[in-house]
């Protein structure tokens, strides 16, 4: 069995805000990423699928083929958006960086044939990342 | 139906200075076991620290834990202590070789006290070319402090 990893890059704007709670709790909790005109990062996403080498390829996936789901499920719909204005999954959901993880892993999950999706990593910025292995959904 | 668990791990930077040395030992036993890393006058490096914790993802939040309370932590429990500090100074530190793995388990001492997340891993990048995880087995209790 092999891990294999395949990383892609989006640019996307966000904030942090619960629609249950003040003005005031959000900024306590949230501090500045509760600016509701949002702010933005360049993320990095790294996809982890695991899987046997086919022995006539040498391949546990098609690199090309990862990177066009990527591309189409992920990338294509999170690239240069407004996360908790056009992307679906983010309009009841906070897009934390953990919670982008689960929904990046939702968009995936059964959709690389021939291999198993083992981790989702975004990273934020180089210092702040979240790993989501399917636990708990 | 349970929270999705996730695990969410920050970087964070320090410089500090250090010497390898054990007293108990010769001066010509400490060059053969540390070389240049036993000059007299100590040396330096610019540590990375990558910290790991899990938990439930809050559907309140959407966080595992709340960064701010992470980097505060940090601030308060680790860069003040060793940020433009020499390591061997310090209290951890002076019955016990300032190693990378030391640190590594100084560290996990360190954040393990962290309450709102579980630890899963310290990783600390002594320099670009060389770095040492430590996962918080065979913790001792004069570790524990």
């Amino acid at each position: 069995m092999i891990l294999l990893t395949r990383k892609a890059d989006f640019s996307a704007a966000h904030f942090y805000w619960n629609p249950a709670w003040s003005e005031q709790e959000n900024q306590r909790v949230f501090g500045k990423c509760a600016n509701r005109q949002g702010h933005g990062h360049n993320y990095t996403l790294e996809v982890t699928v695991e899987g046997a080498v086919d022995p006539v390829s040498g391949f546990v996936v098609d690199l090309k083929k990862l990177k066009d789901i990527m591309e189409r499920e992920v990338v294509s719909v999170y690239d240069h958006r407004h996360l908790n204005h056009e992307v679906p999954e983010f309009a009841a959901t906070i897009p934390t960086t953990e919670n982008i993880a689960i929904a990046i892993w939702r968009r995936l999950e059964g959709k690389i044939p021939g291999a198993k999706l083992h981790r989702v990593r975004v990273y934020e910025t180089p210092d702040l990342f979240a790993d989501f292995y399917g636990e708990g959904l | 139906m349970s929270a999705p668990r996730a695990h969410l791990s920050r970087r964070y930077h320090f410089s500090a200075s250090h010497r390898l040395h054990v007293d108990a030992l010769s001066p010509e036993r400490n060059r053969e076991i540390f070389g240049k890393c036993n000059n007299p006058f100590g040396h330096g490096h610019n540590y990375v620290v990558e910290v790991t914790f899990s938990g439930p993802v809050s559907p309140v939040t959407g966080m595992v834990a709340n960064l701010s309370d992470l980097d505060s932590f940090a601030q308060r429990e680790m860069l003040d202590l060793f940020d433009h500090a020499n390591l061997n100074t310090l209290e951890p530190f002076l019955d016990r070789v300032s190693t990378t793995e030391n640190l590594c388990i100084e560290l996990w001492r360190i954040f393990a006290a962290f309450p709102h997340a579980v630890l899963e891993r310290i990783h600390v990048e002594e320099t670009g070319n060389n770095s040492f995880d430590y996962f918080g087995e065979g913790i001792t209790p004069a570790h524990e402090g």
